[in-house]
């Protein structure tokens, strides 16, 4: 820092044109409720809300939200929804709530929110406030005592990629982007007021045994692996359909190089003929002819969820046996015992 | 007691139906009424707002929500912002039609005298709203929370005067004990317990408990504590409560539900590798 003293102005102008990165999002123990018991009571319906904050510097700090009623196909209620929310905003800055919307948050099935809505939806965002955050529940996962509490971003070279909508096998391997670089997860940090701190330390029970470890014991985890697994299959089916719009895609490809191949050589030849005869050599090259024009690569975004979805699936899966290897090795310590 | 045949001096009748009524208050609520009382203007000694929830079958009053109240106090008088208080029930109401009215809460400790009349207010909204309230300044040195309802005084047919009543309140905070009270009773985590950590932790205090109870019943077989039949109720039904198997049956339980779970976890292995692989083979077809 001592060294920065000495710098220009120009610059130390020039660097803060730079914006830090967000390293970390802060949510007060209110929001976290907050999202908890909305997402909870209407699980499993999938709702959102907005998120209220403030950024400050690489810290973006979460100090409240307020939920979104269930969108229905109708614009009337659209506009209605509009309105909801500006209300609310209004009516929440009249008791000096932070009135800065900083992102949304989502609940989710097991875990499948990568898709291309959650794209829109956070580039929609991004127009509006420079950093902005989604954070996703799970309400499915916290009967088995886990808080699946995420806080995510699309990573910034995604983001340009998707502005210009290009994302094509070039591109992406120019920007060396794969499928696990479109969205970054945020460590989050929790902070409560020291009055909240105070009641809940007052509050807490004095049972040495809590809901949570509860949970946490509950042997039964099939359900919830087979749905995984369902899920995970669906995937499987979807990501070979992509594979297969690929697949065809390169014999399209490969069919018309052949054809553009033969079409030059046949041009070739007629030229050398022409070039005997002491004509004028016809042009190599014809826009009008319908093999020449380029077939549209099909766009690799979806292939690139769907894996995402399918890693994230696998990982699940991988962390619910972890812990039920612990909890079956628990019990049979405690019969043998 | 008051009402005894004799005296016309009597509580309303509602107060035989009130005597029932109990409370449940949902950790949330506590938080937003610390938030609404850290961010009040500066003026203000104390938050009001309202209460939402609803009332179960069983007469528990289920307090789940809770938003404040702008308004103005002076000696005698309560200026309550009935427009927001309506427009932000409104907006309640559309997110969730259920959480209806339940009562209204206040900072500080106890009933005061401002109290009467923004009860009043509520007893409009909702018949016999819950008051509660919650004591942000420690004044007698813990966080008190009570709830109250109002009962009628009357003189055989004149009423006389309301008065407060408290009601039992459930604090056991069930979706706070979920979450995690690591979590909410610290200033700050800087980071989220992941499963394994989670399961860390469950493991140890397990331990614990096992290791105490040991520990109690040699104390006890020892003659160096005197035995409490209770105690000894609750460790014999604890130990009951494993199913009894006979080694080999439980052994080839365990040992299936080992397998599954291992298959499952070469399943995901093999789902990665795969994708890793299609990656690299994706990769190497552009290259054409």
């Amino acid at each position: 820092m001592a060294n920065s003293m000495a710098r220009s102005f120009l610059q130390v102008a020039a660097t803060e044109e730079v914006a830090t990165p967000l390293r970390v999002v802060q949510i007060e123990g209110l929001v976290i409720l907050k999202i908890i018991k909305h997402c909870k009571e209407f699980s499993p319906a999938l709702v959102t809300g907005q998120l209220l904050g403030l950024d400050v510097g690489s810290v973006l700090e979460v100090t409240n939200c307020f939920p979104f009623p269930i969108q229905e196909e109708d614009e009337e209620i659209e506009a209605d929804g509009a309105n909801y929310q500006l209300e609310m905003m209004r009516c929440l800055r009249e008791v000096n709530v932070d009135n800065n919307t900083v992102g949304w948050y989502q609940s989710t099935m097991l875990g499948c929110f990568q898709t291309v809505e959650l794209i829109e939806t956070f580039m929609n965002y991004q127009e509006n406030i420079r950093r902005c955050v989604c954070i996703i529940y799970d309400p499915s996962r916290s009967n088995q005592g886990a808080l699946a509490l995420k806080a995510l971003k699309l990573s910034d070279s995604f983001m340009d990629l998707y502005r210009n909508n290009n994302f094509t096998g070039d591109k992406l391997r120019e920007k060396n982007l794969s499928w696990v670089d479109i969205f970054e997860e945020i460590p989050i940090k929790v902070s409560n007021s020291a009055l909240v701190s105070a009641f809940m330390t007052e509050l807490e029970a004095d049972t040495p045994v809590t809901q949570c470890d509860y949970d946490r014991l509950r042997l039964s985890s099939s359900p919830f692996l087979a749905r995984n697994v369902e899920f995970l299959i669906e995937c499987m089916d979807d990501l070979s359909a992509e594979q297969q719009k690929f697949q065809y895609y390169y014999r399209n490809l490969t069919r018309q190089q052949a054809q553009q191949h033969a079409w030059l050589q046949k041009r070739r030849d007629e030229n050398k003929a022409r070039k005997a005869a002491g004509e004028e050599p016809l042009p190599e090259e014809d826009p009008s002819n319908p093999i020449f024009k380029p077939i549209p690569e099909p766009s690799r975004l979806e292939s690139f969820l769907v894996t995402n979805r399918i890693a994230n699936y696998c990982n699940q899966i991988n962390g619910v046996t972890g812990q039920s290897f612990n909890r079956l090795y628990l019990m049979k310590a405690l019969h043998d015992n | 007691m008051a009402a005894s045949e004799r005296t016309v001096l009597q509580f309303a009748s509602s107060s035989s139906s009130t005597a029932n009524i109990t409370a449940k208050v949902h950790p949330l609520v506590i938080f937003n009424i610390c938030d609404c009382y850290v961010r009040r203007p500066d003026q203000a000694e104390r938050v009001i707002g309202t209460l939402l929830g609803s009332v179960l079958p069983d007469g528990t009053v289920d307090i789940r929500n809770s938003y404040v109240v702008p308004h103005n106090e002076f000696s005698d008088q309560v200026a309550l912002d009935i427009e927001y208080h309506h427009t932000m029930l409104k907006s309640h109401l559309k997110v969730n039609p259920q959480e209806v009215i339940v009562g209204w809460f206040s900072t500080g400790l106890g009933v005061t005298g401002g109290s009467a009349l923004i009860h009043e207010f509520y007893s409009r909204e909702v018949s016999n709203p819950v008051h509660l309230t919650v004591d942000t300044g420690f004044q007698n040195g813990e966080g008190t929370i009570k709830a109250y309802v109002s009962v009628n005084l009357s003189l055989a047919d004149r009423p006389l005067a309301a008065q407060f009543q408290e009601i039992p309140l459930d604090l056991r905070m069930i979706e706070a004990e979920r979450v995690g009270f690591d979590i909410l009773k610290t200033t700050s985590v800087d980071k989220l317990p992941s499963d394994l950590e989670g399961m860390e932790v469950l493991m140890e205090r397990l331990v614990t408990l096992i290791n105490d109870v040991y520990k109690y019943v040699d104390d006890v077989v020892e003659g160096r504590v005197a035995p409490d039949n209770n105690i000894g109720r609750f460790i014999s039904e604890a130990v009951d409560s494993l199913p009894k198997l006979s080694p080999p049956a439980f052994d080839k339980l365990i040992n299936d539900n080992l397998q599954d779970q291992l298959l499952m976890l070469y399943l995901s292995s093999i789902t990665r590798t795969q994708l890793s692989l299609a990656e690299k083979l994706n990769t190497a077809a552009q290259m054409l």
